[in-house]
């Protein structure tokens, strides 16, 4: 796991007791995941356990110092080798919310994907903002701070193009079931993105119009 | 022809503004009741699919297409109640745009470009205030280039020195950095908003959330409504960030 080899990858670098290794953590990630003390510990208890990590004698303040074993700069080498690999399926909250809010009865689907929108582009903003600090401060170990940004950004960018990609594709679903219903007067053929003008119906109308009638074929 | 502008008030300002192209029954509702206000220092970005309104909002601000209703003010003036040559001189002295691409005229050198609108105003010193807008976006050694001895990041930096040349305030994008690649792109996006933050007012037209990102609000149109607005709540902190 991320923590675990982080922890032993900067106990590569030297021995280092406790709050050494939170410290240098978070330091090198720019703070963006804050580890307390207790779960420092924990690991490192996991990694003795492991045969990953010894106990050195306590030092002149009676700090616990931990070292690497062979075995743990083996593990540290294989980690940096491998590629991490991902889960098939990464259970992720907006996934799942938006799989449900389709098949939900009475939710207003085309309403939280513009919420969820909203609240990416703020994250983005954010995030942005950090980027342009980061880059105007040079400081050491700060590119490692900006390639953690840049991550972040590049997800955050995802699940907005992510969005757009499931409301398109609702419009189209509703596009498609107004077009098969008799009388209905609507351009059905259109495989873009682009606006209907002369579609009087709200998006969310149309979103949600259209997530009951995947659900009604789906039965 | 005078402008009056208030310290406080918008540079750009669009009031419930209506646009419908054609009539009866194959009118096209562009813009419904869009309004938007943009400020000295202010980012705006808009947002929307393909055939939402977002050049339409760019071109009624920037007085390039008419409204059906509502009304437009640039630097406080209504842009309905100007003649044409008057809304001639306030596309000149006001507002500046900066396309995809072609923003450039090819046989003219760098300084040349950025000093056109000026010298169309009849303006004086035209060229050492297009020297310091050249020197302001950082592509001051270039001045004496023409467009196609430039790099494509370059030309859009050259774009946007005389979109605000001068004492224009007001700088219209639309899609600046889509013919770019992204290291360049970014670049582009990091002057716009260095030269909003130094005093201009912009509106920003992209389909990249990346870019988007930069401004300070970000609009989003849906069959010619803003359906929503993500404004930046300035706690840029990792945590916040990350939830």
């Amino acid at each position: 796991m991320g923590v675990r080899h982080g922890l032993l990858a900067l106990l590569d670098e030297g021995p280092a007791y406790g709050y050494q290794l939170k410290a240098s953590f978070e330091e090198r990630t720019g703070g963006t995941w804050p580890l307390n003390i207790g779960q420092v510990y924990t690991t490192l208890a996991r990694a003795e356990r492991d045969g990953l990590v010894t106990q050195e004698d306590a030092d002149d303040e009676g700090r616990v110092v931990y070292e690497l074993t062979a075995g743990g700069r083996a593990e540290v080498a294989r980690w940096f080798d491998e590629p991490v690999r991902r889960d098939v399926a990464p259970r992720d909250e907006l996934t799942i919310k938006l799989a449900l809010a389709v098949t939900a009865p009475g939710v207003d689907v085309g309403a939280l994907v513009q919420r969820q929108r909203s609240e990416t582009m703020r994250t983005l903003q954010s995030l942005t903002r950090l980027k342009v600090d980061a880059a105007d401060a040079r400081d050491e170990g700060d590119t490692a701070w900006l390639l953690v940004l840049e991550r972040l950004i590049f997800d955050a960018e995802a699940e907005a193009r992510w969005l757009d990609h499931v409301e398109a594709r609702l419009r189209r679903a509703a596009d498609t079931a107004r077009a098969g219903t008799p009388g209905a007067a609507h351009d059905s053929d259109s495989d873009s993105d682009s606006d209907s003008d002369s579609d009087s119906d709200s998006d969310s109308d149309a979103v949600t119009e259209a997530a009951r009638t995947e659900r009604g074929t789906a039965r | 022809m005078t402008t009056h502008q208030h310290p406080t008030e918008p540079v750009l300002e669009l009031v419930d503004v209506t646009r419908i192209h054609g009539r009866g029954a194959t009118a096209v509702h562009a813009l419904r009741g869009v309004s938007l206000a943009v400020s000295a220092g202010e980012l705006v970005a808009v947002m929307g699919p393909s055939g939402s309104g977002k050049s339409t909002l760019l071109n009624v601000a920037g007085g390039l297409d008419s409204v059906t209703t509502g009304a437009v003010r640039v630097e406080g003036v209504d842009l309905a109640t100007l003649s044409r040559a008057d809304l001639a001189a306030v596309r000149r002295r006001a507002a500046g745009y900066v396309f995809q691409d072609l923003n450039l005229i090819p046989t003219l050198t760098a300084l040349e470009n950025v000093a056109l609108p000026l010298e169309l105003d009849g303006r004086r010193r035209s060229h050492h205030q297009a020297r310091s807008a050249l020197d302001d976006v950082g592509v001051g050694d270039l001045a004496n280039r023409y467009p196609d001895e430039m790099s494509g990041g370059q030309q859009q930096r050259v774009a946007i020195a005389r979109a605000l040349v001068g004492d224009r305030r007001l700088v219209l994008a639309d899609e600046p950095t889509g013919a770019l690649d992204s290291e360049t792109g970014e670049a582009v996006l990091a002057l716009l908003r260095r030269r909003v933050d130094a005093g201009a007012a912009g509106v920003l037209v992209t389909h990249e959330q990346r870019h988007a990102a930069w401004a300070d609000r970000v609009v989003f149109l849906r069959d010619g409504a803003i359906v929503d607005t993500a404004e930046y709540d300035g706690t840029a902190d990792a945590a916040s960030a990350l939830r």
